[in-house]
């Protein structure tokens, strides 16, 4: 979306990230989405009086691999109490780091060439659920709540950029990429479906060269459409507030994807003051730099790197195929492409059979070893499998696992083997020598006619790319 | 810290913390306060300058536990102290305002 006039949006995204962690950030409770209401709870994580916290080590660790994928500074941090009345938590405070995060000063590089700074990336812990009874199931109206403490406690990072990004697609782009890092790290699932990562966005609007204007935050955008759109939403309400002469007030505004658009939430004034103070019951927590150092070379290679290698596959990438680089990278797929390139094999035929057959069966992508993929791919390229039965044969090496020569024999594909079919076209060749001699005399329409006789012989199960290359071989 | 705590910060303070003290308590909270921070003040005129903050009176860093499940309490039991339950939740009184 274009802005009206001269108009430019300044947006900085703050993202929330659980951890996938086995138990809780302060105590053994399970981390686990999806529990029956109430089941993964403990004195701690319920702030019964006389718990004590514990930091949960492999928190600490993804934190560490975050920050050191955002290229953080990793620093000693402590943790703080934020006060506030609410009873997504009924402790009355929340544990958070403050002024000394975990991570701070790094920076993402998107897609397009932008750098976006990260300010910080810290730990606190995720907050209950609550069910808005009466009215119509939101807060607003509702006669009473009900609450669910099992995601009380469960370990996030929250991630804050600087306010570079310029654009609702900007916005977009570091999103999906920050969780394609998220992802490539092993800290997150990615699953904006079950909250595991949510969004709030800062908007505020001027015109070039101005001071930054007055900025909004806007609420719990949990997914990449409504980032996008609320964003958008927002920068034009805030140029019609101004272009009609009033002025836009610092506030916090609820997104609501049904109506497009945001409301106030509640506007920013003492209720920001948190009363923040260290927690009595946490020590400092500073990874030394041998901790950080086996963190960092225990990481893996970030999307960026991995996209950057698999389009050096290609000399010139159609705009299809880095759709499909996209799609790969996203899925972890990529692995598959380069077994078939390390095996001189068709790049651009695994890349195809990667993002589409392999993606459409992701759940049951472990069947799959990255041998049987290279073997699949070279017998679709040496003509031994037809494109169909390529497929067929990855398909159901997906359900059940399997050698790829025993499932193709298994389905009556391997009499296609190039040898094979060289002595099915040599003995047509040999039944059919009036076709044969106008074919080898100039007339390319006999090849549908041999294909045809193939395709008879093998009931429908022969290439007829590879039936064509036999015929050229002989002519 | 150079100025005492007023009476208004000692309000503010109360109503943050969702305390409705009385004009009474309201002067001998003042008061308090005042001594507990003349207390600080007296450190602050002391030359700390080679003295490292001290947050924590244990010089300890990374205490952390190994990420296991442990079990947790019993829901039944766990609802049981909650002043009104329903659903196998926390049922609370109407919400004013969002989260923050």
């Amino acid at each position: 979306m274009t802005l009206p006039g001269e108009w430019e949006m300044v947006v900085g995204l703050e993202v929330h990230t659980e951890l996938l962690t086995k138990s809780k950030l302060f105590c053994g409770c399970e981390n686990h989405f999806g529990s029956e209401p109430n089941t993964n709870v403990c004195p701690v994580c319920l702030g019964l009086p006389g718990s004590l916290p514990v930091l949960n080590r492999e928190a600490v660790e993804f934190a560490m691999r975050i920050g050191l994928a955002l290229h953080c500074r990793i620093a000693p941090s402590t943790f703080h109490r934020k006060n506030y009345f609410y009873p997504d938590q009924s402790k009355d405070y929340q544990i958070s780091q403050y002024d000394l995060p975990i991570n701070s000063s790094g920076y993402l590089d998107l897609p397009d060439g932008t750098t976006v700074t990260i300010e910080r990336a810290h730990m606190e812990e995720d907050t209950g659920k609550s069910t808005h009874l009466g009215g119509s199931g939101r807060l607003a109206g509702a006669e009473s709540s009900l609450v669910d403490y099992n995601r009380c406690g469960v370990p996030l990072v929250e991630i804050v950029s600087g306010p570079d990004i310029r654009s609702s697609a900007q916005a977009r782009a570091y999103a999906a990429e920050l969780r394609g890092i998220l992802i490539a790290t092993g800290a997150s699932d990615g699953r904006l479906e079950e909250g595991s990562m949510r969004f709030d966005a800062n908007v505020s609007v001027r015109r070039p060269g101005e001071p930054l204007g007055t900025r909004c935050e806007i609420k719990n955008l949990n997914s990449l459409r409504s980032l996008q759109r609320a964003i958008d939403y927002e920068a034009l309400r805030q140029i019609q507030l101004i272009e009609n002469g009033a002025v836009v007030r610092q506030e916090t505004r609820h997104w609501d994807e049904n109506l497009a658009e945001t409301s106030t939430l509640r506007v920013k004034e003492d209720a920001d003051d948190y009363r923040y103070f260290r927690d009595p019951d946490l020590v400092d927590l500073a990874p030394d730099q041998t901790w950080q150092d086996r963190v960092r070379a225990a990481l893996p290679p970030m999307p960026a790197e991995r996209r950057a290698a698999v389009l050096a596959l290609f000399a010139a990438p159609s705009s299809a195929q880095r759709d499909a680089v996209e799609v790969v990278i996203d899925l972890g797929l990529d692995p598959y492409v380069h077994a078939v390139a390390s095996a001189s094999g068709d790049t651009t035929l695994a890349l195809s059979r990667a993002a589409n057959e392999v993606a459409a069966n992701l759940k049951s992508v472990a069947n799959l070893t990255v041998d049987a993929f290279v073997t699949i791919v070279a017998m679709e390229q040496r003509g031994e499998l037809s494109a169909t039965q390529a497929k067929t044969v990855l398909g159901a090496i997906l359900v059940d696992g399997g050698d790829p020569h025993e499932i193709a024999t298994a389905l009556g594909f391997e009499q296609l083997s190039a040898d094979s079919l060289g002595a099915t076209v040599a003995s047509l060749i040999e039944d059919h020598p009036d076709e044969w001699l106008r074919y080898r005399d100039g007339d390319d329409k006999l090849a549908q006619f041999f294909i045809g006789q193939v395709m008879k012989l093998t009931r429908g199960q022969a290439n007829g790319k590879a039936v064509i290359g036999e015929l050229q071989a002989r002519r | 810290m150079s100025e005492a705590i007023t009476r208004e910060e000692v309000a503010k303070v109360a109503r943050l913390a969702r305390l409705r003290l009385s004009g009474d308590e309201l002067d001998m909270f003042t008061e308090q306060l005042g001594q507990i921070l003349e207390h600080a003040r007296d450190m602050n005129a002391l030359d700390l300058a080679d003295v490292a903050p001290t947050a924590h009176p244990f010089g300890l860093t990374n205490v952390v536990r190994e990420d296991v499940v442990e079990e947790s309490l019993d829901r039944d039991t766990v609802l049981a102290m909650a002043p009104d339950a329903r659903d196998q939740r926390f049922a609370v009184p109407r919400i004013q305002g969002e989260a923050p």
